[in-house]
């Protein structure tokens, strides 16, 4: 490990996705390619809890399948989610006989399992990973912010909460699609408080993350085909391209945002999506497809969070933030 | 070195953030905020003259009676979803009026309801307006007082 960033030599694969998202994403560009679209956001259950919890097992199970494996051929499930003490993720692996990792990192949380899976593949300690994360708009509401019905005003710098899961099977063959390195980000704070402009307190940490990760591979940010924040919203892509050029990287040309495509602007969604499913919907659904047909070979994603809680920005502190980037690949030859 | 009190964290990446921000249109606000509160307004004005008119009510029973078909109308609309809708773009035009006060006892009365009718639904109940009340009966108290100083 060189300053966070590792370099995986037997190139673990990414072989399969599998991928759910709620109604009003599903009118936005990821709605062709997901694998089940959902009409209704409780998803047939009686609370928007238990709804994630059975988007995420949906995901899971969907990307085992995807992949052409059955469940006792994982050797792990690497998962974490939004919810105060990870209970999607949790109840989620109540329901699979797979050995299971619950990891937190808010928003980030895919690309750090992506970097722990990659880790486990590529030891040899495990074979066939599967990686998952998702967020439900109105349960993180609640958590967060205030109850649905309430009726009061969005700011305009606020974002919404993907409805949605993805699963990402990571395997050591398979495919020629692979993670070849990832850089584990630092927390960085630039002492932003307002719990309503994420984008503002992440862009810092996406900055941070991929100008470590360019710097520990030699490489140029016009090298990569597609540089993928995961939601960071329209506010927070101008910040971190504004950071970045004042470092001397200039980001714009290929700096794709999940937060920002997500939507079709339709209600208030302001700067656009965010929440761990954000990025685990599009990039299991969007760019895995234009991943899978070679349209983009070389993607450095990185997902950012905001590791805050209601009780700390109660307290008043600021909210620190975190990115972890991956580097996925076509290795064909 | 990336902590807050140390040298990255400035007050001018806070006022660099301000400076992209997109800015609240307080005109525009306040104006939706004039209609739908001079519209509810409206209505609770109408309710009053037509139980004045119609069921001879007169004083505390008009007022009360008044109020209560206007709570009444908040929290139905909450439970309709309408209420969140309209508040969404009326700001304090429907947050203010009474029907707003229902909404913010109804809405989380909704919510919580997941987890139990007592733990949940009950004690829930307040987690929005609780604030209002305690700062409205503190304040009204403080008030009377000054009233009362000045009356000696």
């Amino acid at each position: 490990m060189r300053k966070g960033t590792i370099f995986f030599e037997n190139k673990p694969r990414i072989i399969a996705t599998g991928t759910i998202a709620g109604p009003k994403e599903c009118v936005g560009v990821v709605g062709q390619y997901v694998d089940q679209a959902l009409t209704d956001d409780t998803f047939g259950e009686s609370t928007y809890e238990k709804a994630e919890c059975k988007m995420l097992t949906y995901a899971v199970r969907r990307a085992i399948q995807n992949a052409k494996l059955v469940e006792e051929e994982m050797d792990l499930l690497i998962s974490g989610d939004l919810l105060n003490q990870i209970i999607s993720a949790s109840f989620t692996a109540r329901d699979f006989d797979i050995p299971f990792l619950g990891v937190y990192s808010a928003c980030s949380t895919l690309s750090e399992s992506f970097a722990l899976s990659a880790v486990f593949v590529n030891s040899g300690y495990a074979k066939n990973v599967v990686a998952a994360t998702g967020s439900h708009f109105s349960s993180a509401e609640r958590q967060y912010r205030y109850p649905l019905e309430l009726g009061n005003t969005r700011p305009p710098q606020s974002q919404w909460t993907v409805t949605g899961a993805g699963g990402t099977v990571i395997s050591n063959a398979g495919s020629d699609i692979a993670i070849t390195s990832a850089t584990i980000g630092r927390v960085v704070d630039f002492g932003i408080t307002d719990v309503n402009n994420m984008g503002a307190a992440m862009a810092p940490a996406a900055c941070d993350t991929i100008l470590a990760h360019l710097q520990a591979t030699g490489k140029r940010a016009e090298d990569y085909d597609l540089i993928l924040t995961g939601d960071l919203g329209a506010l927070g892509s101008r910040l971190l391209k504004h950071l970045s050029e004042q470092k001397g990287v200039d980001l714009s040309p290929n700096h794709v945002d999940c937060g920002e495509i997500i939507y079709n602007v339709i209600e208030d969604e302001f700067q656009g999506g965010s929440g761990a499913g954000c990025s685990a919907v599009v990039f299991n659904s969007y760019i895995w497809n234009k991943l899978k047909k070679a349209e983009i070979k070389k993607v450095l994603f990185c997902a950012t969070g905001a590791l805050l809680s209601t009780v700390s920005s109660g307290q008043g502190e600021s909210i620190p933030c975190i990115a972890h980037a991956v580097e996925i690949e076509n290795v064909k030859t | 070195m990336t902590g807050k009190d140390n040298e990255n964290y400035n007050k001018e990446y806070i006022e660099y953030v301000k400076s992209f921000d997109p800015p609240t249109q307080h005109f525009k606000n306040c104006f939706r905020a004039f209609i739908v509160g001079g519209l509810i307004c409206c209505v609770g004005q109408f309710i009053r003259l037509f139980l004045e008119n119609v069921f001879s009510l007169s004083g505390d029973e008009l007022a009360g009676a008044t109020s209560m078909l206007l709570i009444f109308l908040g929290c139905f609309l909450t439970g309709l979803g309408v209420y969140d809708r309209v508040g969404r773009n009326a700001g304090a035009g429907s947050i203010v009026p009474i029907t707003g006060f229902a909404n913010s006892v109804a809405s989380p009365a909704m919510e919580f309801k997941t987890e139990g009718f007592i733990y949940g639904l009950a004690a829930k109940m307040f987690i929005v307006a609780g604030p209002i009340i305690v700062y409205g009966v503190l304040s009204g108290s403080l008030v009377g007082v000054i009233y009362w100083l000045l009356g000696l």
